[in-house]
């Protein structure tokens, strides 16, 4: 294939382990195709094609000498702007972090780095990953490369498009109500959002700690579950990870390559269905549902009944721990700092008051608001404490599901990709958007993304979503590889390849 | 701005003091609370920082076990329960020498809680109820540059040094001390003393409380005398020295007394403490509305002591201080008096340590509670931070015990120690101190002065012995001092025909 730029991850690990590129090529072959097309999808916030380059180099001779460092040794990839790279700007979407270079690389990245792989840059996203649009972003919209007039979902809409838009063949995302896996879905691409605790936080700038997981978008289960194993793991630098051994991903998205279910129960999930649910998004669920049972899967429905209070568990929870977080940004240390007019020799409480009007956009203002009223005494109890309590019926639903089903599935998102602009003015409408992907990230399961078809409305991409018990991250891989397998049986290809050439490509 | 103050007398006879104390502890760990950052006294400024206790964002704390396991141990000896789980919280507020604008605490889940302290205050014992002691982070320094007063108003610019932030803190909360009437100044003084005899007992801590290593808060409330309501409370903030302790509540009692005899009511306020002029001054309005909207730290998980450590920490304990001293007692031969004025002067540690250095117990109690306290009180420090230590002490005891030095000459070696000079053998011999017992120098001396006070000397060989006293001042003189004037006795004796 003369295009580096659309082989998967493991084409290309397996193009390098054979010597027919070299990481440089490849490296370069992503950097032009950025070039060329990132004007029109604005995936990148930054593009660092001297380090991308300098790293590739030293793949290439870790080659030569036999000793690659991982499996994706050489292969290049984009990461979030949410977490900090060393000697990289990191601005997580913000005007308030311009100019912010951290001088320390996130425990994501030190393993990124560590395996070899080349950082292509970092990706756009909606600030402080407040967002289902990355609408939000200061620095403005990524375009679906689907539809540039259309969003490529949120927060996480950067990474998503960079890889659909082939101008990188792996990114990192952060899921923390479903930044993953409803850009995933809404750009025809693969999203993980592993187990809470499986990948580290360090370095991860928090929106809401209890709740966020930096997982891998890629094109394929197999490239998700190649990257989980590189970035996964125990870390000492946070507390809250997982101090057990991953579960052997690949070896699990490779046994579901197959296509066969036998014996596997599926949950349908009833209460992420139906009403307000696109009708394409469900005739194509519909779909995948009799594609699984015909693969030999045994499928039940299940019933949560508690989350239909899941968004507004988790639109407390969030702002809650969000607006604690954001208090650092104060112009004391780092970051924009702004110094108010009209006053001749302010306090420091004056410039942090006037930087923080001029550095956060309204959304953020308005969780940052909505957060430190749920925590103000005498709204505690009413509001984060009740939260806390349906967020532990969350889980006991799941517990109950999952003796039920091995994986529970859903529609990822209720839509397709939305007109830029559409829901902008109508946050509620917006929150909508992670309907269905919210309640893995208050119960810490977790979830997987995979292309599901496109809607005969609007022939736009939707995304199916496996859902699986904490730490069992393998399952989601087995059965989203399988059902991967049985979509390209069935459609004969990848549903990527059936989106249309973006002017500037090379396709 | 003076305050109007009413007699002590006049205090007690109206009202009944209510008091509090917040003492802030920092841990001597080698690294910080939530990250690996040393923890050394006195470093450059921000030369000891990292990510997480900058508050970068992303970063990430750590618990440091080894500042649980003080926490742990600080409980149990006050007297506490240990929880069998508990979490860290989050106290939100801004302020630029805290990083993260949050200070990562304990709220309603402390490590250590009911427990309590037995006091001594002049010979009674008073007990004080701990109602909790949790850990915490410290924050960074402000430094206030130009202005008159070094407090931010007023300062042209300000610094922060966050070397101190994120240095462990175990804060220890009183329960309300009531009853306690005339003696509140100084059971105030004593527990904050006995405390800190016990967190170095521990060796969980410097106990520096000139460099803040530990800090008092006092909280005061007046409430007229028999009233069973507590009254409008000050928190005095960072006391730092055991007599600032006293001062600060017996100068709020008389703050107070003016104002509620004056028919005005309290402020709840927190109050500068000034150690120069022994005043309070306003600080900033504090009401129990204060909303630090708390809730649980969700980047640390909880901390679940198992009881099987506890106990184990719980044979790590230094001696109980009523006991040891009951034992100190017996070993040393004190009266009850000598004992309880070793105790009132804070001496104890520094005269057991002495004794444990060589000297003899009496002359340990000597020096620390005559010659000691007295230049402690004119430098108006407390005894052990007068700059004395125990193995000082001891050896310049040993070279009078050698015959080497008298009283009086040992304390131009203690002004040779206190400015540096040296080891105390150093200071003798570079300041020619020692004492003569050449007898060919003295009995030249003694020859002099006999020859110099003939009618005294006349008085002698007529067998009153007790006038030599006036011969042998005269020897000492011509010998600056240096001289054992026991020798110099029996000279004079011996050449008078009286020995």
């Amino acid at each position: 294939m003369s295009d580096l730029t659309r082989r998967t991850a493991a084409e290309l690990a397996d193009a390098l382990a054979a010597g027919e590129t070299t990481s440089v090529e490849l490296t370069q072959a992503h950097l032009d195709r950025i070039a060329a097309v990132d004007g029109d999808v604005h995936a990148f916030l930054h593009i660092d094609g001297e380090g991308a380059l300098a790293q590739a180099a030293a793949a290439d001779a870790r080659r030569v000498d036999g000793k690659p460092a991982s499996s994706l040794d050489g292969v290049p990839i984009a990461v979030k702007d949410v977490l900090a790279t060393k000697g990289l700007p990191t601005t997580v979407g913000s005007k308030i972090l311009e100019g912010w270079v951290p001088p320390y690389d996130a425990t994501v990245v030190t393993r990124l780095r560590e395996a070899g792989l080349p950082i292509l840059g970092k990706t756009n996203m909606d600030e402080f990953a407040m967002g289902s649009s990355t609408e939000h972003s200061a620095y403005g919209p990524t375009h679906n490369p689907w539809d540039l007039s259309r969003i490529p979902g949120g927060s996480g809409g950067g990474s998503a498009a960079a890889v659909a838009a082939y101008e990188a063949p792996l990114a990192i995302g952060t899921d923390t109500g479903g930044s993953i896996r409803q850009p995933g879905a809404v750009t025809g691409t693969v999203g993980v959002k592993p187990t809470y605790g499986g990948v580290s936080r360090y370095g991860l700038v928090a929106l809401a700690n209890s709740l966020d997981q930096a997982g891998p978008v890629t094109r394929t289960v197999l490239d998700a579950a190649l990257l989980h194993e590189i970035i996964g793991g125990h870390d000492p630098l946070d507390s809250t990870s997982a101090d057990q051994p991953l579960p052997a991903l690949v070896d699990a998205a490779r046994e579901g390559a197959s296509g066969d279910l036998t014996g596997v129960r599926i949950g349908v999930v009833k209460e992420l269905g139906g009403e307000g649910y696109q009708p394409g998004v469900l005739a194509r669920f519909q779909d995948t549902v009799d594609l699984m049972v015909g693969a030999g899967a045994e499928v039940v429905e299940v019933s949560c009944p508690t989350f239909v209070h899941a968004l507004a568990t988790y639109y407390l929870i969030l702002p809650a721990e969000a607006s604690s977080n954001l208090a650092k940004f104060d112009a004391m240390r780092y970051g924009l700092r702004v110094l108010p007019e009209n006053i001749d020799s302010p306090s420091a409480e004056d410039v942090m008051r006037a930087t923080r009007d001029a550095g956060f956009g309204d959304e953020v203002k308005r969780r940052i608001i909505l957060g430190t009223y749920a925590l103000s005494s005498g709204y505690y109890d009413a509001y984060y404490g009740q939260a806390q309590k349906v967020r532990t019926l969350v889980t006991r639903d799941f517990e109950a599901a999952f003796t039920q089903a091995d994986v529970l599935i859903s529609p990822t998102a209720p839509t397709t990709a939305f007109k830029l602009g559409e829901k902008l003015d109508d946050p509620l409408a917006m929150y909508l958007n992670d309907l269905a992907t919210i309640p893995a990230n208050l119960s810490g399961v977790p979830g997987i993304s995979v292309p599901n078809g496109l809607a005969d409305e609007d022939g736009l991409p939707s995304g199916i979503q496996i859902l699986a018990p904490a730490l069992a991250d393998d399952r989601v891989y087995r059965v989203g590889a399988a059902v991967e397998a049985l979509h390209v049986k069935a459609w004969g290809g990848p549903l990527l390849a059936q989106a249309p050439t973006l002017e500037g490509g090379a396709r | 701005m003076t305050d109007t103050l009413v007699s002590f007398d006049d205090v007690l006879a109206a009202y009944d003091p209510a008091l509090g104390l917040e003492v802030h502890v920092e841990l001597n760990t080698a690294s910080k609370m939530f990250c690996g950052c040393a923890t050394e006294f006195g470093a450059d400024p921000n030369t000891q920082v990292c990510p997480t206790c900058l508050g970068l964002p992303g970063a990430m704390p750590v618990v440091n076990g080894k500042a649980v396991e003080s926490a742990i141990r600080i409980g149990l000896a006050l007297n506490c329960e240990i929880a069998e789980w508990c979490r860290f919280a989050r106290k939100n507020y801004f302020y630029p020498d805290m990083p993260k604008n949050f200070q990562t605490s304990q709220y309603d889940e402390p490590i250590c809680f009911d427990g309590y302290m037995d006091v001594d205050v002049d010979g009674e014992t008073f007990r004080v109820e701990i109602e909790r002691a949790h850990m915490e982070e410290d924050t960074g320094k402000s430094l206030h540059v130009g202005g008159a007063t070094g407090r931010i108003h007023g300062a042209d610019y300000s610094l922060v040094d966050y070397n101190r932030a994120g240095i462990p803190l175990i804060e220890i909360v009183t329960r309300p001390i009531l009853g306690a009437g005339e003696k509140a100044p100084a059971i105030a003084k004593a527990y904050v003393a006995q405390l800190r005899d016990l967190i170095v007992a521990l060796g969980v801590s410097d106990a520096r409380m000139d460099q803040g290593s530990i800090r008092a808060d006092v909280n005061l409330s007046l409430a007229p005398k028999g009233s069973d309501k507590l009254g409008t409370r000050t928190e005095t903030k960072n006391v730092n020295s055991l007599r600032s302790v006293e001062r600060a509540v017996r100068y709020e009692m008389q703050r107070h007394a003016a104002i509620l005899d004056g028919g005005g009511s309290m402020l709840q306020e927190t109050r500068h403490w000034h150690e120069d002029t022994g005043i309070t001054t306003s600080g900033r309005e504090k009401s129990d509305a204060d909303d630090y909207r708390y809730f649980p730290e969700p980047d640390l998980v909880p901390v679940a002591p198992s009881r099987e450590w506890v106990e184990e920490l719980r044979g790590t304990l230094p001696e109980n201080p009523t006991q040891k001293r009951a034992r100190l007692q017996v070993a040393w031969g004190f009266s009850d008096l000598e004992l309880r004025d070793t105790v009132g002067a804070g001496a104890l540690g520094l005269v057991e340590e002495t004794i444990a250095a060589g000297a003899a117990p009496q002359a340990a109690r000597k020096w620390w509670l005559g010659e000691l306290a007295r230049r402690a009180k004119e430098a108006d420090v407390e005894l052990v931070e007068y700059g004395v230590t125990p193995a000082q002490v001891a050896a310049v005891q040993a070279l009078v015990d050698a015959g080497k030095l008298n009283d009086k000459l040992a304390r131009q070696v203690f002004d040779g120690l206190v400015a540096g000079e040296g080891t105390p053998e150093e200071i003798v011999a570079a300041r020619g101190l020692a004492i003569v017992s050449d007898d060919g120098a003295l009995s030249a001396a003694v020859d002099n002065a006999i020859a110099a006070n003939a009618d005294v000397a006349d008085k002698i060989r007529d067998g009153k012995v007790a006038a030599a006293g006036a011969l042998i001042g005269a020897v000492m003189k011509e010998m600056r001092g240096q001289a054992d004037a026991g020798r110099v006795r029996e000279l004079i004796l011996e050449k008078l025909g009286q020995a």
